[in-house]
C-alpha cells in the first residue's frame, strides 16, 4: 500500500470538470427544456402521454441502460455518430461533448417536470389577460409566464445541476475515465476507492457533500423569501 | 360603427349561435342567467375561443371570417375579466404600465386621466394581493383603459363585490361611459346593474339572443319581463333634479310630471335615470285622494300581458316615458284595463332604492 498520499497535492481536476459539465448541461437543459415543458403544459395533442413518458424515462431506467443505448447511438458506426463525426470531425464517445449530451438526456426530467408543473400552475388566465393588454405570444412568455414561473426555473436549474453532479453510470458507459475530458468527480471517487486511496476519496466526497448541501440550503431559503416567484 | 356578429360555438350540449349587429355607442349590456353563454360570447369576440366559427367584424375590420383570424392581442380590445386577473408579480403601477407601455402611441385616455377617473393614485404602490375586491376591480378597469381600446369588454366586473362595494364602483363605471368615449360591451346577470348602466340591451338565453333593443324600451316591455325575473322587472325613466325640499325629499322633473324621492345627493339640473320596479307601481282609474304615496303620475295603458299565474304586466305611457306595473289579473279585470285606458300610476317615494337612481 502506498504511504505517501498525504504529501501529494489533491487533484481537484475532476471537481472543476464536474462543475463545468453540470453548468453547461443545466444551461442547455433550461434553453431546450423550456419549450418542451411549455408544449407539454399547454398541448391538447394525443401524443402528450407519449412525450411525457419519454421525458420521464431517465427517472426509471438504470443509468447503465441509458448509457448503453447512448454509447451505441454515439458510436461512429451508428448513423447519428457518423453524422456527428462528419460535421464536427470528433467522435461523441469518450468526449466531453458526448458527456454533455448524455447528461442532458439523463437530467431531462429534472428540468422539464418542474417547468411543466410551474407552467400548468400559471394556467391560461394570466396569459389571456396579457394578450388583451396587446402583448404578443413571445412578449407574454417573457413578461408574464417566465416571472410567474421563476420558482419553477430555479427548481429546474438546481435539480438538473445537482443531478448532473451525481451522475455516474451514464458517464462510465459513454465517457470512460479520461482526465480533463470525462473523468468527473464520481468516477474519480470510485477510482480512489478501488485503489484504496481513501484520503483522496474522502476529500472529493466531502467537497461534493458540502457543495450540494449549501446549494440546496440556498435554494430553499430563496424559495422562502420569494414565495410568489420573484418581485419586479 | 357597429359590431357585426354571426358566430357559432358548441361544446358538449351547449351551443352558442349569435347573429346580430350591435351598435357601438355607450354601454351595450349582454344580459342573461348563468349558463346562457354571455361570457363565452365575449371570449369569442375577443378571439380567446379558438373553437368558434363564423364572422366577427368591427365596422369594416374583419376579426374573424373565412380564412381570417386576427389574434387577440391585435384586435385592440380591452377586457375586464370577472376575476380581474391582475398580475401578482407586478405592483398596481406595474400592472397599469404593462398596458400603457404597449399602447403608447395610440389615441385614448392618458395615464393621468385614468388614474384620476378611477382614483387609483393611492393604490399605485400596492401589490394586487393586498387590494380589496372593489380596489382590484378599479385597477382592472384602469389597466384595460390604458390599452387604449377601441372596444371595451367587461365580464361581470361587479359580480364578486358585495352591495356596498357595487354601489361604490357604479359611479366610476358611469364616468367611464360618459367621459372616455369607448364603446363597452358589459356582461351581467343583474337587472339592477343593467338598468343603471346600459344604453342598449341584449338578452341572451341558452346561447341565443332572445330580445334586444334600447334599454328603456326593453325594460318596459312586458314580453321581456320574464327574463329579468318577476320581482326585478321594472322600467327606467329619465329625470332631472328640480329642487331639494326642506323635509329631506328631492323633487325630480320627468316628462310625466314631478317625482318626489328620498334625498338624492346631486346638484340641481343633474340628469338622472330612475328605475321603478314594476311591483312597486299601483294603478288607479280615478285620481286618488287621501293617499300616503306622494307620486301620482297620469298615464295611459299601452299594452298588457297576462301571465300564466295570477299576475299581469301593464305597460304604461307617462309623458314621453314608459312605465311597467305588475298587478294581479283580478285588478286588471276590476279596473277593466285595456290598451288606451287612462289611469294613474302611484309610487311610494321610499320604494325607490338609492341603487336604482343613477347618472343619465
Amino acid at each position: 500500500m502506498t504511504t505517501f498520499f498525504n504529501e501529494a497535492p489533491p487533484d481537484l481536476g475532476p471537481l472543476w470538470l464536474t462543475l463545468h459539465l453540470a453548468a453547461i448541461t443545466t444551461l442547455l437543459l433550461l434553453i431546450f427544456g423550456t419549450p418542451l415543458a411549455w408544449w407539454l403544459a399547454h398541448t391538447k395533442s394525443r401524443a402528450k402521454p407519449l412525450a411525457e413518458a419519454l421525458t420521464a424515462l431517465p427517472l426509471v431506467l438504470p443509468p447503465t441502460v441509458l448509457g448503453f443505448y447512448l454509447l451505441i447511438l454515439f458510436s461512429p458506426t451508428s448513423s447519428f455518430g457518423a453524422f456527428w463525426v462528419t460535421v464536427t470531425g470528433e467522435s461523441l464517445t469518450f468526449s466531453f461533448t458526448g458527456l454533455v449530451i448524455a447528461s442532458m438526456v439523463y437530467s431531462l426530467p429534472f428540468a422539464v417536470q418542474p417547468l411543466q408543473a410551474a407552467f400548468e400552475a400559471i394556467g391560461r388566465a394570466p396569459l389571456e389577460a396579457a394578450a388583451m393588454l396587446r402583448a404578443s405570444p413571445l412578449d407574454r412568455f417573457a413578461t408574464v409566464a417566465a416571472p410567474l414561473a421563476a420558482r419553477g426555473f430555479l427548481t429546474a436549474g438546481v435539480l438538473s445541476f445537482a443531478h448532473t453532479l451525481g451522475e455516474f453510470g451514464v458517464v462510465l458507459m459513454v465517457g470512460g475515465n479520461i482526465p480533463g475530458q470525462t473523468k468527473v468527480i464520481s468516477i474519480a471517487i470510485y477510482e480512489h476507492v478501488e485503489t484504496l486511496r481513501y484520503a483522496e476519496a474522502h476529500l472529493l466526497a466531502a467537497i461534493l457533500l458540502l457543495f450540494s448541501f449549501s446549494v440546496l440550503v440556498l435554494v430553499y431559503s430563496l424559495n422562502r423569501r420569494f414565495p410568489m416567484g420573484g418581485r419586479a | 360603427m357597429s359590431l357585426s356578429l354571426d358566430l357559432q360555438l358548441g361544446f358538449g350540449a351547449f351551443r352558442l349561435a349569435v347573429q346580430t349587429d350591435l351598435p357601438l355607442a355607450g354601454i351595450t349590456a349582454i344580459f342573461g342567467h348563468s349558463g346562457s353563454g354571455k361570457s363565452t360570447l365575449l371570449r369569442v369576440i375577443a378571439g380567446l375561443e379558438t373553437g368558434a366559427t363564423g364572422r366577427v367584424a368591427m365596422g369594416p375590420e374583419v376579426w374573424q371570417g373565412p380564412g381570417q383570424l386576427t389574434p387577440p392581442h391585435l384586435r385592440g380590445i380591452g377586457y375586464v375579466f370577472q376575476d380581474t386577473r391582475l398580475f401578482n408579480h407586478l405592483s398596481v403601477a406595474g400592472n397599469l404600465a404593462y398596458a400603457d407601455s404597449r399602447a403608447k402611441s395610440l389615441p385614448g385616455p392618458g395615464w393621468e386621466d385614468v388614474v384620476r377617473a378611477l382614483d387609483l393614485a393611492p393604490l399605485l404602490n400596492r401589490r394586487p394581493q393586498t387590494l380589496s375586491g372593489g380596489e382590484a376591480s378599479r385597477v382592472a378597469m384602469g389597466r384595460a383603459l390604458l390599452t387604449r381600446p377601441r372596444l371595451l369588454l367587461m365580464d361581470e366586473p361587479l359580480s364578486a363585490l358585495d352591495e356596498a362595494r357595487k354601489a361604490e364602483i357604479l359611479p366610476y363605471l358611469e364616468r367611464l361611459r360618459d367621459q372616455m368615449g369607448i364603446p363597452i360591451l358589459y356582461v351581467s346577470h343583474s337587472t339592477a346593474e343593467v338598468a343603471r348602466l346600459a344604453d342598449h340591451l341584449v338578452i341572451l338565453e341558452a346561447g341565443a339572443i332572445r330580445l334586444q333593443g334600447p334599454v328603456a324600451a326593453l325594460l318596459a316591455d312586458p314580453a321581456a319581463a320574464r327574463s329579468f325575473g318577476l320581482r326585478e322587472a321594472g322600467a327606467v325613466i329619465k329625470a332631472r333634479i328640480a329642487a331639494q325640499e326642506p323635509d329631506g325629499l328631492t323633487r325630480l322633473e320627468t316628462s310625466a310630471g314631478p317625482l318626489l324621492l328620498p334625498h338624492v345627493a346631486a346638484s340641481l339640473g343633474t340628469e338622472l335615470r330612475v328605475r321603478i320596479l314594476a311591483q312597486d307601481v299601483l294603478l288607479s282609474r280615478e285620481a286618488p285622494q287621501g293617499l300616503s304615496a306622494l307620486n301620482i303620475l297620469p298615464a295611459t295603458v299601452q299594452s298588457l300581458r297576462i301571465g300564466e299565474g295570477p299576475g299581469a304586466f301593464v305597460q304604461l305611457r307617462a309623458g314621453n316615458d314608459l312605465l311597467l306595473a305588475r298587478i294581479t289579473r283580478r285588478s286588471v279585470a276590476a279596473l277593466s284595463l285595456e290598451p288606451g285606458s287612462p289611469c294613474f300610476a302611484i309610487l311610494k317615494s321610499v320604494s325607490v332604492a338609492p341603487f336604482n337612481i343613477g347618472g343619465r
